[in-house]
């Protein structure tokens, strides 16, 4: 059997950081991860702290980009997770609750997201009628769909300048792939 | 699907098919992809399209495997002539004695349009899926 010539390679962010993405990190800096991760998928959770790490050891090198990819058929909670992130992003709040779901994922539920709702003192009463009318999920699923198009197959998945890092997710292999791409884009190749 | 129901490709023309063959039921990256797949089905939708997964594992694993999974898309089991449709597409690794991991987009009349062989240990995603439909509606839009 062989790939017939219109498989196009999925190794690339089709839809670069833009004006609706949650971001941290220097605007100027060389090297921008864009990671798709589902608040109750385990692996992410693993990589959450990682991903931390390097953003601390890499504050000028590194900017950083969140995107929702949430399988909802195998991680129930997941969905209205990624819906109550973006509620808290609606009051500049994204990053916080961002870290607070997966500091909290072993409960993982939707009255376990409105406690961090209420932790974070967001305006429970708001957010829940927001989540109950899914005003955020055309967010969420515009993410997911952009994950699948630039070939995001689990998560996490990490783009780094682009280009899908298809190697582990631990502090050495994260922080030598932000500084390879950070030679990278310094050298111009 | 129910376990005892016959699937014959002739049914599904009129729609463009995704046959994803996979090695087993259950294995990580099988159910990885399988997840990944139930996910993306509104993406397929917009095209019209029907997904059916194939592996050799039998129809009582396979309603165990979609229900742990809450897969909606038929699972063919491909059990007995073992492997006999995965052999005709050239999808089934005989060492293994499993279908490999093949994707396969069918046009309306049910002539294979795209075809993708992944690495047995490489979820191959939904994009090469999506890309193929997306060209199919193209060419049939520019008809």
């Amino acid at each position: 059997m062989t790939t017939t010539p219109f498989h196009v390679t999925g190794a690339r962010l089709t839809v670069p950081v833009n004006e609706s993405d949650h971001v941290r990190g220097s605007s100027g800096a060389p090297v921008t991860m864009v990671e798709y991760g589902d608040f109750q998928c385990p692996y992410c959770a693993a990589a959450y702290p990682v991903v931390e790490l390097v953003l601390n050891e890499r504050p000028e090198t590194l900017r950083f980009a969140y995107r929702h990819f949430p399988l909802a058929n195998v991680h129930p909670s997941a969905e209205i997770a990624a819906e109550a992130a973006e509620a808290a992003g609606a009051r500049q709040e994204f990053w916080p609750m961002h870290h607070w779901l997966f500091q909290h994922q072993p409960q993982l539920s939707p009255a376990v997201v409105m406690l961090g709702v209420a932790e974070l003192g967001l305006p429970a009463d708001a957010v829940q009628l927001e989540l109950a009318g899914h005003v955020y999920l055309d967010k969420v699923q515009r993410d997911f769909v952009s994950g699948v198009r630039s070939g995001v197959n689990g998560t996490p998945t990490f783009f780094i300048n682009g280009v899908r890092h298809d190697r582990g997710h631990s502090l050495d292999e994260l922080r030598f792939a932000v500084d390879s791409a950070a030679t990278d884009s310094s050298t111009g190749s | 699907m129910s376990p005892e129901r016959r699937l014959n490709l002739a049914d599904l023309h009129g729609t463009p098919v995704i046959i994803a063959f996979y090695p087993a039921d259950f294995s990580p990256v099988c159910s990885d992809q399988m997840a990944l797949y139930q996910a993306v089905m509104p993406e397929f939708a917009r095209f019209g399209a029907s997904l059916v997964g194939l592996s050799v594992d039998g129809v009582w694993c396979h309603r165990a495997f979609a229900e742990s999974r809450r897969l909606e898309f038929p699972l063919l089991s491909d059990f007995e002539p073992k492997g006999l449709v995965a052999r005709e597409y050239g999808a089934y690794d005989t060492d293994e004695g499993t279908a490999e991991r093949a994707l396969f987009v069918l046009d309306r009349e049910g002539v294979v349009a795209w075809s993708y062989l992944s690495p047995v240990g490489i979820n191959p995603g939904a994009d090469g899926i999506l890309n193929a439909l997306e060209e199919l509606s193209r060419q049939g839009a520019a008809r």
